[in-house]
């Protein structure tokens, strides 16, 4: 048998102020490490859920965003018409959709952000059963109606209920706050695919994108082979959310990368601060390591003990940084999406996995804390060190 | 029998046993070809100056140290042989230590402390309470098992201190100055304690001491002089 745990743990316990800094010190590195990643991974999780396995994107060739793509209305009839669509009483399951950026002042500070204006088909509803009204009614075909994306109501200026927009030389009603279940939607304001077009002085017969629902997702390779196999079309199609999936990379990327880096120049300082609470309680227990190795405890347990007060009070810093950033999961923020260059609100995401991340980091800032001074008491020579006051 | 002539038989036999300390281009000889037996049961007692190198004969006697030169035997082990782990068990095993300072662990109580050297053995828990709770009796201190060594007196320290000592049974106590922090009373306290471990139990007691009054309580007494052992009084075979 070992040192004693109940050693390890009592010696923490007194020395309770300079574990505390080196507590908090990693606690803060954590946390910071902990957000950054949460961040990232409620970007991701608002994108992807934008997509449905169910549903197909169709763009054209060569077009790596929505917004750089241009349909028209003949290759969307033929589209309508591929096999694995999705049909009801009202036709094929498709939503020919056309994309404007327009800039509206936030709320928060005043200055403009661009939202992503969305002009979409009646069929719409059918392709996105997800996105639901909750409050006021949907657009009217035909009318210079937008209905808003729910964290788009609450980020831009002028979109209450009711209240008039303009943009385009029209001015649009809002009538309806759409819910699209936290995906990218909600940062969105929908109307009329046909009067965007007309607003915007565009072509008609003009569409950014088709997304289609098909009758199940396993039907998206019969339906991608028929399009990419039709001699009139030059399209690329994806499984919708895999196109989200992509359209996250550059943002989530840039965030975990940067998340990475910060928590890495904090954990090398709350390395120090551990090596600094480890030093410390080692040189003021010079003496009790010296009766243990006296007493025949070898050296490989006081390593361990010492190792393990280390782990112990990493784990406190882990356990009280994970606690600190807690109350950030489900927290909105918002930041441009560099695919479509407009603001997409998305909550803080601190999963299961992302916590055991924070605390397996915490434990290796212990174990690069303590081991140097748990090496240097293993090895300490007994005889001098029971010399030492 | 305590002899100095390197010719004895006793548990403890030291040959040749020369100790150097390097201090720059110094070279302090601090024990220098010396040679002693003891036998089992004894209470032997050495005296000398500060810097004479009793505790540094001490802590070699115990495998604390290891020698420049020369060997020491215990129980027919050859401990400046055996590695550092081995020499860490064999103190485990054999060597109960009685400090100047006490040296309890001030997070553990009384009976924790005492209990420390039974954790590196395989006695069940139960088999450790109770030895535990010997020990402490035979010190004195039953009552006083889950008191921390702050809430004890200098001689209750040093009272736990020898029952952790002599809770394994080992094959000696070696005893560096155990009186030297203590007022008179508990100074008498802890020798009659010593005394009645070596007369009762026939414990093997090797006592450093500054203080003639605790020497003059060993039978046998040693004085060493500049890491030479000079002197003796007792049953002593030159």
């Amino acid at each position: 048998m070992g040192i004693p745990v109940l050693y390890t743990i009592r010696s923490a316990q007194v020395r309770w102020v300079p574990n505390l800094v080196a507590v908090v010190s990693i606690a803060g590195t954590v946390a910071v490490f902990v957000s950054m990643l949460a961040l990232a991974s409620g970007f991701r999780a608002t994108l992807v859920a934008s997509g449905s396995a169910q549903n197909a994107l169709v763009r054209r060739a060569g077009s790596t965003a929505e917004v750089e793509s241009v349909l028209t209305i003949e290759e969307v009839r033929t589209i309508q018409d591929a096999p694995g669509i999705a049909r009801d009483d009202q036709g094929p399951q498709v939503s020919p959709e056309a994309l404007v950026i327009v800039a509206r002042p936030l709320r928060q500070t005043g200055t403009d952000a661009n939202v992503q204006l969305r002009g979409v088909s009646p069929r719409v509803w059918a392709v996105r059963p997800n996105v639901r009204i909750v409050a006021g009614r949907a657009f009217t075909p035909g009318l210079p109606e937008v209905i808003v994306g729910k964290h788009a109501a609450r980020a831009y200026q002028g979109t209450e209920l009711g209240s008039t927009l303009r943009f385009g030389g029209t001015a649009w009603k809002v009538v309806g706050i759409f819910d699209a279940g936290g995906t990218a939607f909600d940062s969105e304001i929908w109307c009329d695919a046909v009067l965007l077009n007309q607003a915007f002085q565009r072509p008609a017969q003009i569409f950014q994108s088709v997304t289609v629902r098909l009758v199940s997702p396993d039907a998206f390779s019969s339906f991608k082979d028929a399009l990419t196999a039709d001699p009139r079309l030059r399209v690329q199609v994806d499984r919708e959310i895999d196109y989200y999936r992509k359209n996250s990379q550059a943002v989530t990327r840039m965030i975990e990368i940067l998340g990475t880096l910060v928590a890495f120049i904090m954990g090398i300082g709350a390395v120090f601060a551990g090596l600094n609470t480890m030093y410390s309680a080692l040189s003021a227990r010079v003496r009790e390591v010296a009766v243990l190795r006296a007493l025949g405890f070898g050296a490989l347990s006081v390593l361990g003990a010492f190792l393990l007060e280390a782990l112990l009070i990493a784990a406190i810093g882990g356990l009280a940084g994970l606690f600190l950033v807690l109350p950030l999961n489900g927290w909105t923020t918002s930041t441009i999406n560099w695919q479509t260059f407009s603001h997409l609100s998305f909550a803080f995401r601190v999963t299961p996995r992302l916590a055991f991340e924070g605390f397996f980091f915490a434990l290796g800032i212990g174990f690069l804390g303590g081991l140097p001074p748990a090496w240097r008491a293993a090895r300490w020579p007994v005889a001098r060190a029971l010399r030492e006051l | 029998m305590v002899r100095l002539d390197g010719q004895g038989q006793g548990l403890i036999q030291v040959r040749g046993l020369d100790k150097v300390y390097r201090r720059g281009s110094e070279v302090i000889h601090v024990l220098q070809g010396l040679n002693l037996d003891v036998d089992a049961g004894e209470f032997v007692a050495f005296m000398g100056p500060s810097g004479s190198g009793k505790t540094t004969l001490l802590n070699l006697l115990g495998g604390l140290d290891r020698p420049s030169a020369g060997r020491i035997i215990v129980d027919g082990v050859d401990i400046t042989r055996l590695s550092n782990s081995e020499l860490a068990r064999w103190r485990a095993r054999h060597v109960g230590f009685v400090f100047q300072t006490f040296n309890l662990i001030p997070v553990l109580t009384a009976f924790q402390n005492v209990e420390l050297p039974l954790l590196l053995t395989r006695l069940s828990r139960a088999e450790r309470r109770q030895r535990v709770e010997a020990a402490l009796r035979l010190v004195g201190l039953a009552d006083r098992m889950k008191h921390y060594p702050r809430e004890l007196s200098g001689g209750q320290e040093q009272r736990v201190a020898i029952a952790r000592a002599i809770v394994t049974d080992p094959t000696f106590l070696l005893c560096d100055e155990p009186t030297g922090d203590l007022d008179r009373r508990s100074a008498e306290e802890i020798l009659d304690l010593l005394v009645a471990l070596h007369r009762e139990f026939g414990k093997t007691i090797l006592l450093v001491t500054h203080d003639m009054r605790a020497a003059e309580r060993a039978p046998v007494v040693l004085h060493l002089d500049k890491g030479v052992l000079v002197e003796a009084r007792g049953g002593v075979g030159v």
